[in-house]
């Protein structure tokens, strides 16, 4: 694997992982409607996309849902970890370890159709959810969304020292007092980076959401998917662009505080 | 508050709380058990049971579309209506067949092709020095980061009849006429292997890194030359790491929907798809459920029980 | 008649009257159907610094779990200060425990560390973090007291978790290997350090180590460990001098062990019969019987090596030095006896010996009858 072959496979690699993308950030400089065709440079599609309130909309819809489902599901997911990892036995423990790690593999399409199904037969049976919208998408999200932050949470929880619980119910914390003063505390940057995977992994949904949401509950990956079925449209380039720099934004602003924390740490 | 239980509180101080602290800590433990249980046991595993249920009814034009399951006749008696009607139509049918067979070869095709490029890059970086390592990784995981429908759509742009390939191509001279990729199970390939790659690299990079240096010189000082000393050793070595990626690439590839259904043509059957489209085009839930469950028992309970079992060996 | 009772009160355990301040009694403690501590029984005085001493897996840690409350018996109490322990969770114990990784709040200062303990008794701030700091300056770590755990090193990280153990002034303390992630150097001043504040504190220590020089050290008396049980209770010149069996004699320093019979009584002595050495005459002792199994347990330094056959000695036997090694403050020799017997032996360089016994010398070793304990099991 020495000489030529083991760096041109990997320019190569990357030529491939970041030839579209880069092609998609130029195009949405073109004044040319047909995308692929170079035809001057122009942020006329920017503005388009501005006043497209159909987009617009289903933005705030989406970081809605990403926020309100991260956020239950670093509940549950660390719950869900933390009766795994620090409870011991009890019943139905078999059962949790396999619901809480069995939305990893699933498919998508079952996870959205079944969901669906049951949200019809609850509203049949019980009232409940009237119709479909927000409050589904969010309780569909947090329930996949779980599963990866109770993996992330789970291996955090193992490979932390227990005798630093043991030590705070030693000096007169009590069990509940324990989990507030010092696993949460141990365990809170592993829970960011959870909540931010669930985040993301919710904004970018577009299958689970299509079964689950209801007229007027768009997504932002509905519309998107509505648009580009038909074909390549510059706005969706103008897009593309803006979800890029923001997260390059970010990773900065996380390298940044990375390199901050460790500095301080030293 | 009665004078005994004041004594008992007095002559021993901590017992009346251990009483009360051990009455409310069983309760407070079953609490936090109960949370995460019922909320999967609701949005979780109650699905797959009315999944399950709807399999077992027929299509109406009604709301909901489907029969009833339990029917109350004239006397009174409930009588349970359930046929397997859906499921001796899919076993019939040799659409659902070509689609459940299709599925697994362009999800196995694409996870070989995600592993042949994903292996060299891997190994690249994790034999890199450190400042250059951390930039490589990061630069594998950027992509995983923005929008999964856009990166797809980005293709869209690359493979089109008048995409940046084929401008380029004709432009260079090199052909006349575009060729046709949009709409092939090879932009299908290409959809999966560009949206997975990331989940192939960094378990092998994980696994790679672990790789101890010194024997790769070992196998050099008795003899070996370079490539024998990779296929020798440093390939066997990363085994766990290739069935890792593998499975992290192959499983969420085998369900795809918005790959097929954007770069795909009409002949590319993925089983998602069909699903999709039962559901949302031809509106017939019965069969969609039957195909769901058909896909659970087919495809995603083998996978998990491969998991378990990888999880056992890696336990002892 | 002062000297009696001031032995009495420093050494409580030798009153058949005193009064255990912690007392195990019949404790089991399974894990499925491993046994971790079987009927172990156990009493502690107060201002003890008590060892339990074992090699890994012998139950040691298990049992001071119990006593802090993290595991709960099987079968068996606690008694702490007369109080049953069973139905006591940890926070709400007298005891504190110090963790051997420390078990530092990672997030948390140095001084809000060692302040935790008293914040949960419900203490004011200002007053715990008062007391935090006496006890850092006790600790000498006064200046270090807004550092983070891992801005310290690991004996001044080792300080804090002994700080932060005693603020709460516990009836009892529990030290989990409380030396063992320190260098040797360090961990020997440190012994003196941890005897000089159990002294000044009255707090009653309990302490698990696998290092016999350590417990040696520290304690007042030893409890010496063995697959879940206890084998040996006493003060550290006891364990040493007057083992109660083979595996005692043999886990506390180094010992030469002789198979044999009782075989007869003469009037000071009693003959033993070994196959090794042949008679082997040791003081009379209560409890053997004719023709019993037992062993002559000899430590390697009670042995004497001359050139000469020594005068007037009962045990004396022919070798020749096959291995040496010359340590400095003394000298550690292997000597293979006529019948094939290699016994260790060792001798204090107390003079500067210009002809010092050297190997393939024919020497001749003896013991005195006293210097052998005599075991039956």
């Amino acid at each position: 694997m020495r000489g030529w072959f083991l760096p041109m496979a990997v320019v190569l690699g990357f030529v491939f992982l970041y030839a579209p993308i880069v092609s998609l950030v130029v195009f949405s400089f073109n004044e040319s409607r047909l995308v692929t065709v170079w035809g001057g440079f122009s942020t006329r599609w920017y503005g388009e996309l501005l006043r497209d309130r159909q987009i617009l909309g289903s933005a705030w819809i989406s970081l809605q849902v990403a926020f309100a489902s991260a956020t239950i599901a670093t509940v549950i997911g660390t719950l869900g970890a933390f009766v795994l990892v620090r409870m011991g036995r009890f019943a139905g423990r078999l059962l949790l370890t396999g619901m809480i790690t069995a939305p990893l593999v699933m498919p998508e399409v079952i996870t959205g159709l079944s969901l669906l199904l049951l949200f019809i037969s609850m509203e049949l049976t019980l009232g409940w959810p009237a119709g479909r919208g927000l409050t589904t998408i969010i309780i569909a999200h947090t329930t996949f969304c779980a599963a990866f932050v109770a993996v992330i949470a789970q291996s955090r929880l193992r490979s932390m020292d227990e005798s630093l619980e043991e030590a705070a119910r030693d000096l007169g914390a009590g069990p509940v007092r324990v989990f507030f003063d010092i696993t949460l505390p141990v365990i809170t940057p592993a829970l960011v980076s959870g909540w931010l995977l669930a985040f993301t992994l919710s904004l970018d949904d577009l299958v689970i959401a299509s079964f689950v949401s209801g007229p007027g509950a768009s997504t932002l990956p509905m519309v998107i998917f509505s648009k580009v079925r038909l074909g390549v449209s510059p706005d969706v380039n103008a897009l593309a662009t803006i979800i890029i720099g923001f997260v390059l934004v970010a990773v900065a602003i996380a390298g940044w505080l990375m390199r901050k924390q460790m500095s301080k740490g030293l | 508050m009665s004078a005994g239980g004041n004594a008992l509180t007095r002559s021993a101080p901590w017992r009346g709380t251990a009483w009360a602290m051990g009455k409310l800590g069983i309760s407070g433990r079953m609490l936090v058990i109960a949370i995460p249980m019922l909320w999967l046991l609701v949005f979780f595993l109650a699905p797959f049971f009315v999944l399950g249920r709807i399999s077992l009814a027929e299509a109406i034009i009604a709301r909901p579309p489907y029969t009833p399951l339990f029917e109350r006749g004239p006397d009174g008696t409930l009588t349970i209506i359930a046929s397997l009607e859906n499921y001796r139509f899919l076993l019939t049918d040799a659409l659902y067949r070509n689609a459940y067979l299709s599925s697994i070869r362009i999800a196995l095709v694409s996870t070989i092709f995600a592993l042949l490029i994903g292996y060299p890059i891997a190994y690249y970086i994790a034999r890199a020095p450190e400042p250059k390592r951390s930039i490589l990784l990061l630069m594998v995981i950027l992509p995983f980061w923005t929008s999964f429908l856009l990166r797809v759509y980005a293709w869209m742009g690359f493979l089109r009849n008048n995409g940046v390939i084929n401008n380029t191509l004709i432009s260079l001279g090199i052909i006349d006429s575009p060729i046709q990729m949009m709409q092939t199970d090879f932009a299908v390939y290409i959809g999966i292997v560009y949206t997975y790659l990331p989940f192939m690299i960094l378990p092998l990079y994980a696994n790679l890194t672990k790789l101890d240096g010194a024997l790769l010189e070992a196998a050099g000082d008795l003899g070996a030359s370079p490539v024998v000393t990779f296929f020798t050793v440093t390939l066997p070595l990363s085994l766990p790491g290739i069935v890792a990626g593998c499975m992290l690439v192959f499983i969420p590839a085998i369900g795809e929907y918005v790959i097929p259904a954007l770069l795909g043509g009409p002949n590319t059957l993925m089983i998602g798809r069909v699903l999709w489209d039962e559901f949302f085009s031809s509106r017939d839930w019965p069969v969609a459920a039957a195909v769901a469950i058909v896909m659970l028992v087919l495809v995603v309970a083998p996978i998990m029980w491969l998991q378990s079992v990888q999880n056992r060996r890696g336990d002892g | 008649m002062a000297k009696a009772a001031v032995a009495a009160e420093t050494r409580p355990w030798r009153d058949p009257r005193a009064q255990p301040f912690i007392s195990v009694q019949g404790i089991t403690k399974r894990f499925g159907d491993f046994t971790a501590v079987s009927s172990v029984d156990l009493e502690i005085f107060r201002g003890e610094l008590f060892c339990l001493l074992g090699e890994s897996g012998c139950g040691k840690s298990t049992l001071l779990r119990m006593l802090a409350g993290f595991e709960q018996p099987t079968e068996g109490r606690i008694l702490i200060d007369d109080a049953d322990m069973s139905a006591v969770p940890p926070d709400r114990r007298p005891t504190n425990m110090m963790f051997q990784s420390y078990a530092l709040f990672p997030h948390m200062s140095v001084e809000k560390n060692v302040a935790y303990g008293l914040l949960r008794e419900g203490m004011k701030k200002a007053q715990a973090y008062a007391r935090a700091g006496e006890m850092l300056k006790m600790v000498k770590l006064e200046k270090l007291a807004s550092r983070k755990p891992d801005q310290l090193s690991g004996g001044q990280r080792q300080r804090v978790a002994l700080a932060r153990a005693l603020v709460k002034q516990p009836k009892l303390l529990l030290l989990d290997e409380p030396l063992g992630a320190l260098d040797k150097k360090l961990r020997e001043e440190t012994q003196f350090e941890l005897i000089r504040i159990q002294e000044s504190l009255g707090i009653t220590f309990i302490v698990v180590t696998h290092d016999q020089d350590e417990a040696m050290t520290l304690a007042t008396r030893i409890g010496v460990m063995k697959d879940g049980g206890i084998s040996q209770i006493g003060e550290p010149q006891e364990i040493y001098e007057r083992p109660n069996s083979r595996f005692v004699a043999d886990f506390i320093g180094s010992v030469n062990l002789f198979e044999g019979k009782v075989d007869a009584a003469a009037p000071d002595f009693i003959r033993i019969q070994t196959p090794e050495l042949g008679a082997v005459l040791v003081p009379v002792q209560q409890g053997l019987a004719r023709g019993q199994q037992v062993w002559a347990a000899v430590r390697p330094e009670r042995f004497a090596l001359s050139r000469q056959k020594p005068q007037g000695a009962q045990n004396a036997w022919q070798g020749v030095v096959e291995e040496m090694g010359y340590i400095g403050h003394m000298t550690q020799y292997r000597i293979r006896l006529e019948n094939g017997r290699l016994i260790r032996a060792s001798q204090s360089n107390r003079l500067r010996d210009e002809d010092p016994i050297s190997w393939d010398d024919h020497v001749w070793i003896s013991v005195s009858p006293q210097a052998i304990r005599v075991l039956d099991e």
